[in-house]
C-alpha cells in the first residue's frame, strides 16, 4: 500500500439548478484515500451523499457547477471533458446503483451489460469478454453462471440483480468502487451477504471502496472510516470505531438515538429529531443543523462552524462540543 | 412485557384459520399441467382487539399475501378470515364493503399510494366516500379532525400530494386509514421507506393512535426492531408458513427456530468495533416445489436426515410460544443471538 492518496476531493462544492433556485448541494467535502480504504457517508435523504458520488462519477448534468478539486492519483478530475471522463467511468472509477432493477437495462442480457465496460475499455475480443463476464458472473456468487449468461434481469431476483450490477462494476478492476445504497432494496440476510461480496472483493483486489448508506448498523460493520452528512456539509468525520463509541455532533447522535433498536419493548418512545431536513436551496446561514438542534445558541446560527479536532482525527462540526459531548455522550 | 394485558373480550378481533394461497404460473408446456406457487400454506394467526401482530420474513415468504388475504383484496384457495366472528369472504359483496370500515391498510410507499391529482381532502375522505353518501361540510369536518391527530393541519386539506414530504405523506396514508375509525390497521412496510429521524416520528405516531383508539396492528416488515417496537406478538414466517411465532421478549432471547436467529443475526449492529461479522453463503429456497421435508433444511446449519424426510409441524415450545423445527429445544439452549446495546 503506497502512501499517496489515490482519490483524494479537497473542498468539494456542488451547486445544482432546481426548480427553487440554484442549490449549493454540497460545501466543503474534503477526504482522502489510499488504495484498499474504505469510507462511509451516512445521512439521510437530500444531505448530499449522492450528490458527492455523482460528482466522483462524472454523472451530474450539465448545469451544475462544481468547485474545489477531485484527484485521482494525481490528476485532476474537476472540469475533465466528457470523452475523457468517458474513459475513466466504469474502467478506474465505477459505482454500484441502490435500485438493481432500474440499474440494468431491461432489453440487454445480462452477458451483454457486464461485457460491456469490457468491450468498451480494455479493447479485447466479443468472444473474451464474454467469457470473461461468466467468469465475473461466478464470482459474484450468481449460481449457474455459463448457462444463464444470455438471460434477462427480469429472470432473476433483487439480490441476484444486484450481483449482477456488482460484476458490471467490477469488471474493469477498478481502483474506486462508489456503492451507494447497494443493499437498500434488499433483505437482511441477502443484505448481509452482498456486503460480505463487497468487502471480499474489496480485499482481494485492493480496490478503495466509497460505501453511501443512510444504515448507521451497516457503517458500523463495513467501513474503517465514516462521514456524517447534512445540509450538504460533513457533519462529522473520523474512524468508525471512533465515532461510534463517542459520537460528537447532535445530529449524529439524533440519528443514532432516533433508530428502533431491538429488545426495547412495546411502548417505548423513540427519541425524534424535531423538524425536517432543510431545503437545500433554502440554507439557513450558520449551521445547519441548528434550527433541529437542542443546544443551539445565537452564535450556531451566525455562521457556518469549523471543523473541531475532537482527539484522533475525529472532526466534529459543531461550536458545543463541549456541551454535546459530556455526560458521557452517545455512543454504543 | 411492560404493557398491562387489556381485558380482552372472548372473541378475537381477526381470527385466520389454515390459510392458504396458490397462485399459477404461465403454461411453459402444452403437455404438462402449469406450475403452481404456493404462496401461503396453511397459516393460522389470531389478534385480540387492541393487540397487534408483526409479521416478518424475507420477501417471498408470503407476508404481503397475508396481508392481501387480510384485507380481503383476493380470495384465498382455502382457509377462512374472520373478522369479529363474521368470515369475510362468504359475505356478499355488499356487506363486505360496508365491514371494510373496520379495516383499513396503510401502504408501503407513500409516494405511489397517493393519486397525484386528488387533493388531501379527497383523498382521506375517500374511504368514507365509499360507504355512503355523507354531506360535504360533516365530510370536511371528519377530514380535519383526523388530519389533526396525525399531527397535520386543517390548511393541509386542499393541497396535492407533492408538496407534502415522505413522513407526511405516509401520515396522510395513516388518516385516510383512520377516517372510517376502524378496528385493525394492516401496514405494509409503512416506515421502511421512510429517513431514519422520519421512521421514529410515524412509529410513535402509530403507538399514539394505538394508545388513544384501542386500534389492532398487523404490521408487516422486515425490520425485527420496528417490529419489537410495535407488536404484542411476531409471527415469523418462511415460505408461507409461520416457522416461529410468539411474544417478543421470547422471540429474541429464546429464538426457536434457526430461522429467526439468522434473521436476527442478520441484522447491522451500529456500534464499534463492529467487524465484518462472515455469514455463510446460504442458498435461497424455491416456493414452486412443495418438496418433502423442512422448507428451511436447505439454509438449515442443524438440518439432518429427518428435517429433510419429515416437514415439522407447529407446536408449543413455551408458554404462548410456538415453532415449527425439530430441534427447537437445541436452538433454544444456544447462547441468544447479541442484543444491540445502548
Amino acid at each position: 500500500m503506497s502512501d499517496a492518496p489515490l482519490i483524494e476531493v479537497k473542498d468539494l462544492g456542488v451547486r445544482l439548478n432546481t426548480s427553487h433556485g440554484p442549490a449549493q448541494a454540497v460545501r466543503g467535502v474534503s477526504f482522502a484515500l489510499r488504495r484498499g480504504e474504505t469510507l462511509g457517508l451516512v445521512g439521510e435523504s437530500g444531505c448530499g451523499k449522492s450528490v458527492t458520488a455523482l460528482a466522483l462519477m462524472g454523472l451530474l448534468p450539465d448545469s451544475a457547477v462544481i468547485s474545489g478539486s477531485i484527484r485521482l492519483d494525481g490528476a485532476e478530475l474537476v472540469g475533465l471533458p466528457d470523452t475523457a471522463y468517458c474513459r475513466l467511468r466504469g474502467n478506474r472509477i465505477s459505482m454500484i446503483f441502490q435500485e438493481p432493477m432500474t440499474a440494468l437495462n431491461p432489453m440487454h442480457t445480462i452477458g451483454h451489460q457486464v461485457a460491456e465496460p469490457l468491450l468498451r475499455h480494455t479493447g479485447v475480443s466479443a468472444a473474451e469478454a464474454r467469457h470473461e463476464a461468466i467468469a465475473l458472473l461466478d464470482r459474484v456468487g450468481l449460481p449457474d453462471a455459463a448457462k444463464r449468461v444470455d438471460a434477462y434481469p427480469h429472470q432473476f431476483s433483487g439480490g441476484q440483480r444486484q450481483r449482477i450490477t456488482i460484476a458490471m462494476a467490477l469488471a474493469c478492476q477498478p481502483d474506486v468502487l462508489i456503492a451507494d445504497e447497494p443493499t437498500t432494496a434488499l433483505d437482511v440476510t441477502i443484505q448481509g451477504q452482498i456486503l460480505d461480496l463487497i468487502a471480499s472483493l474489496v480485499e482481494e483486489r485492493g480496490m478503495s471502496m466509497i460505501l453511501i448508506s443512510h444504515d448507521l448498523g451497516v457503517i458500523a460493520e463495513n467501513v474503517e472510516r465514516m462521514m456524517v452528512m447534512y445540509g450538504g456539509t460533513v457533519v462529522e468525520s473520523g474512524e468508525t470505531n471512533a465515532v461510534f463509541t463517542r459520537m460528537g455532533h447532535p445530529y449524529t447522535q439524533g440519528l443514532f438515538r432516533a433508530r428502533p433498536r431491538l429488545g426495547a419493548r412495546k411502548g417505548t418512545r423513540l427519541k425524534t429529531i424535531a423538524g425536517t431536513v432543510p431545503e437545500l436551496a433554502d440554507l439557513p446561514a450558520g449551521c445547519t443543523f441548528a434550527d433541529r438542534c437542542t443546544i443551539a445558541e445565537a452564535r450556531c446560527r451566525a455562521a457556518l462552524p469549523a471543523v473541531v479536532d475532537v482527539g484522533a482525527a475525529h472532526g466534529v462540526r459543531c461550536i458545543r462540543t463541549d456541551v454535546s459531548m459530556d455526560a458521557g455522550g452517545v455512543g454504543a | 412485557m411492560t404493557m398491562p394485558d387489556q381485558p380482552s373480550p372472548a372473541t378475537p378481533l381477526l381470527a385466520v384459520t389454515d390459510l392458504a394461497q396458490r397462485y399459477t404460473l404461465p403454461r411453459e408446456s402444452l403437455f404438462k399441467p402449469a406450475a403452481q406457487v404456493h404462496a401461503l400454506n396453511g397459516v393460522t394467526a389470531q389478534v385480540m382487539p387492541g393487540r397487534s401482530l408483526g409479521v416478518v420474513g424475507e420477501s417471498g415468504s408470503g407476508k404481503s399475501t397475508f396481508a392481501r388475504l387480510v384485507m380481503a383484496l383476493e380470495r384465498p384457495s382455502s382457509g377462512q378470515v374472520s373478522l369479529l366472528g363474521r368470515d369475510l369472504n362468504r359475505m356478499p359483496p355488499d356487506e363486505l364493503r360496508r365491514a371494510r370500515r373496520d379495516f383499513q391498510m396503510v401502504f408501503q410507499d407513500p409516494y405511489g399510494s397517493l393519486d397525484p391529482r386528488q387533493t388531501i381532502a379527497r383523498i382521506v375522505a375517500e374511504p368514507l366516500t365509499a360507504l355512503g353518501r355523507m354531506d360535504r361540510v360533516t365530510l370536511r369536518e371528519r377530514v380535519a379532525t383526523v388530519l389533526r391527530q396525525v399531527g397535520l393541519r386543517d390548511a393541509d386539506m386542499d393541497k396535492f400530494p407533492h408538496e407534502f414530504s415522505g413522513g407526511q405523506r405516509q401520515r396522510i396514508a395513516i388518516a385516510r386509514a383512520l377516517i372510517t375509525q376502524p378496528k385493525l390497521i394492516v401496514a405494509d412496510e409503512p416506515v421502511s421507506a421512510l429517513d431514519v429521524s422520519v421512521q421514529a416520528q410515524v412509529l410513535n405516531l402509530m403507538q399514539d393512535l394505538q394508545d388513544e383508539f384501542g386500534l389492532s396492528y398487523i404490521l408487516i416488515s422486515h425490520d425485527l426492531a420496528v417490529v419489537d417496537l410495535l407488536c404484542d406478538e411476531i409471527a415469523v414466517m418462511y415460505l408461507g408458513r409461520i416457522v416461529e411465532q410468539g411474544r417478543p421478549a421470547d422471540l429474541f432471547a429464546h429464538s426457536a427456530h434457526p430461522y429467526t436467529r439468522a434473521l436476527l443475526d442478520a441484522v447491522p449492529r451500529a456500534r464499534a468495533g463492529g467487524v465484518r461479522r462472515r455469514r455463510g453463503a446460504q442458498a435461497i429456497g424455491s416456493q414452486a416445489s412443495a418438496a418433502a421435508g423442512c422448507p428451511y433444511a436447505p439454509r438449515c446449519p442443524l438440518a439432518d436426515q429427518h428435517c429433510r424426510e419429515t416437514a415439522p409441524a407447529l407446536r408449543n415450545v413455551g408458554d404462548a410460544h410456538l415453532a415449527a423445527c425439530h430441534h427447537a429445544e437445541a436452538v433454544m439452549a444456544l447462547p441468544p443471538v447479541v442484543a444491540e446495546a445502548g
